[in-house]
């Protein structure tokens, strides 16, 4: 098979004229483990550790990382389920980061989240109609014709037929219900959807028209996603621009075509490389070797410098004691590497 | 062509559905393989396809579900169906070993990992309690644990996801088993240790000789390791073949749009995933004739007779599709789910 040409990913939104729908600066997300009288007493996990990003209107940052990275701990502290530790979160030019109850509350509507198991977030004993009208009862006046016509038209929008709305949740397949939350996040007219892994709790046949919906979806309501999965070739698939966390920091960050294709950090690219992929090896072809080795270690005890050089292949004595920074590498990406790949540009 | 390993003839199972007016609800529906020694065998489909219920049934391991298991499955020759649990269990953990999606489920909290394997160990051979712990030590250098010796030591709770899992692999190793069976070994796990895992189950069939069964839903693990695939569906196998036939020349609509389904990772980014219509069907909810016909593009008149699997052949698919008409209708299935 010959090798296709760079793939013509749609470059995301070339230098802004707007403001960021959503900017994140510095945060951080602290949580204390263990007990004063534990052994080893209180201690802090450093789940997201100075993380900034700017999200543009229209565009999807796909976040990518491995379990416990923080990417989660990061959706959730941009919606404001978590309280942040130190940083600051904009959105839609407000500073959001401290805001009470009552002034998050206006907001809401354009902040929705969008969670991997939709049948936990499904009040089992309400039918699906009354759940999708659930955020139009608490946020706006519509009356129950209103109300009505408004279910019926999210509905159509998602894929769901109007009589399915008087059947309850159980009675739904994994991807329907998965569906059903996605109508009720857009109920309000969100600008802005987080999606902590949408799809991976899917099968591979459903996942497929789940990621099409949530792509008709943005360019038909012109929404903006954070969409956050553990699968890269999900994430390739629906991003523009793609974050590669690595225990609680963004190593990496660029244009999805850039990325994919160049990886610039060292985890990055052994990443990619242990997707495993649907062709069969050539015959007689050595096997790639296993890119990378051991477990990510564990965020209560990161290793100095580098969080990543202990399974770094070209680490140096410089990775082990410096911590890199996230730079300015042009064409849009950034790197937090002390010897980066591939010349960027 | 020698007697295979594990020979499964016309499986079907069983179970007891929900609601007694079901009656009996048919999870696996005339399966037939065959594993040769030292093969891997790769099992894929989506969740409620019968992949897992066909191979525990095959382990007897369905326990007091309630289950009817009929068909036959012999293994070196031998009619392992109708064997007492007791003779079952000789050649569970021995001659066939298993590894599965979770490990904490395989591994008792309260001992250590070390004991677990011993514990094994002397069940099914007759070593001695220090030969047994010497094996066990080397069983856990084999499968990549750092400092075995102290492992031995460790509980399951002291050692990370991907850590456990290389144990349960040592335990299942530690007979030396003719098969090795495998479900979603590495769904659980992260995906740079995924990529170790696997790495470790190629390597297990050059250092132990084990043939393996490795059931996946994820189409892109059976590709870079397995030699023969089967594909199932509500319960059926509707393509078997070798994988490079499978992988390049796919004959079955469902493994072109589960193949059409996996965004690519590299080259051009379709604008739209080509993608399966509707969901896989329930089991007291099974279509009269070709189980998938309800979500094919190009299902006719003549899907609403149950299409055989052919018996003979390495590669074939259990569709009426004569081979002329695939490649138009691959093309039209891959576009039609498109606007689904």
């Amino acid at each position: 098979m010959t090798q296709p040409p760079d793939p013509p990913i749609p470059s995301p939104v070339t230098l802004p004229t707007q403001p960021p729908l959503l900017a994140v600066k510095n945060l951080s997300k602290h949580y204390t483990v263990g007990s004063t009288f534990a052994r080893g007493g209180r201690r802090s996990v450093q789940a997201v550790d100075g993380v900034s990003f700017d999200l543009w209107p229209g565009e999807t940052l796909g976040l990518v990382g491995e379990s416990g990275c923080g990417k989660s701990t990061l959706a959730r502290c941009v919606v404001r389920l978590h309280e942040v530790s130190a940083g600051q979160l904009w959105f839609d030019g407000q500073d959001i980061t401290h805001a009470g109850r009552a002034a998050l509350r206006p907001l809401r509507p354009q902040l929705q989240m969008v969670f991997q198991d939709p049948y936990a977030s499904l009040n089992p004993r309400r039918r699906v109609g009354e759940l999708i009208a659930e955020p139009l009862r608490v946020h706006t006046r519509l009356n129950a014709v209103e109300r009505q016509s408004r279910v019926t038209e999210l509905a159509g929008l998602v894929g769901l037929r109007a009589d399915q709305l008087q059947r309850f949740p159980h009675e739904f397949s994994g991807g329907q219900r998965q569906r059903i939350g996605i109508a009720r996040a857009l109920a309000l007219n969100p600008k802005l959807i987080v999606a902590d892994e949408p799809v991976s709790a899917l099968d591979v046949s459903v996942q497929a028209q789940v990621i099409n919906l949530l792509a008709d979806l943005q360019e038909r309501l012109g929404l903006t996603y954070l969409f956050i999965a553990h699968d890269l070739s999900v994430v390739r698939q629906v991003s523009t621009r793609t974050a590669v966390m690595y225990l609680g920091r963004i190593v990496e960050i660029g244009p999805t075509a850039a990325v994919y294709s160049q990886p610039a950090h060292p985890y990055t690219a052994a990443l990619i490389a242990a997707v495993p992929r649907p062709v069969v090896p050539a015959a007689g072809a050595p096997r790639p070797a296993v890119a990378l080795q051991g477990d990510p270690p564990s965020p209560l005890d990161p290793p100095p410098g580098c969080r990543f050089h202990p399974r770094c292949p070209a680490a140096t004595a410089l990775c082990r004691s410096v911590s890199p920074t996230l730079r300015d590498s042009g064409g849009g990406r950034k790197v937090a590497c002390h010897h980066p790949w591939s010349a960027v540009g | 062509m020698p007697e295979p390993l594990l020979q499964v003839r016309d499986l079907r199972v069983s179970f007891p559905g929900a609601n007694a007016e079901h009656g009996l609800l048919r999870a696996v529906d005339g399966v037939s393989f065959d594993l040769a020694a030292g093969e891997v065998l790769g099992v894929v489909g989506e969740s409620g396809s019968g992949k897992s219920v066909t191979l525990l049934s095959v382990l007897g391991l369905l326990g007091h579900s309630g289950a009817v298991v009929e068909g036959s499955v012999r293994f070196k020759g031998r009619e392992l169906l109708g064997l007492s649990p007791r003779e079952l269990q000789r050649v569970r953990g021995g001659d066939i070993a298993m590894v599965f999606q979770d490990p904490m489920t395989a591994l008792t909290p309260v001992y250590s990992i070390g004991w677990q394997i011993v514990e094994q160990l002397r069940a099914h051979t007759d070593l001695s309690r220090a030969a047994a712990k010497a094996r066990a030590i080397e069983l856990l250098a084999a499968v990549g644990l750092p400092n075995p010796a102290a492992q031995f030591d460790r509980y399951p709770h002291q050692l990370s996801g991907g850590m456990r899992q290389r144990a349960v692999i040592a335990m299942a190793l530690s007979c030396n088993p003719a098969v090795l069976v495998a479900d979603e070994p590495t769904t659980a796990l992260d995906v740079s240790v995924q990529a170790q895992i696997l790495e470790l189950i190629h390597r297990l069939r050059s250092d132990f000789g084990s043939a393996v069964v490795l059931i996946t839903h994820d189409l892109g693990v059976v590709a870079g390791l397995a030699d023969r695939v089967l594909v199932m569906y509500a319960g059926r196998v509707v393509e078997r073949g070798s994988a490079r036939a499978l992988f390049e020349a796919a004959q079955h609509p469902y493994t072109w749009g589960l193949l059409g389904s996996i965004p690519p990772l590299a080259g051009p980014r379709p604008r739209r995933l080509p993608s399966i219509a509707g969901a896989p069907p329930a089991l007291d909810a099974l279509p009269a004739g070709c189980a998938f016909a309800p979500r094919c593009a190009v299902a006719d008149a003549r899907c609403a007779t149950r299409p055989a699997l052919p018996a003979q052949g390495a590669h074939a698919a259990a569709c009426v599709l004569a081979p002329e008409q695939r490649a138009a209708a691959r093309e039209r299935c891959l576009q039609g789910g498109v606007t689904a």
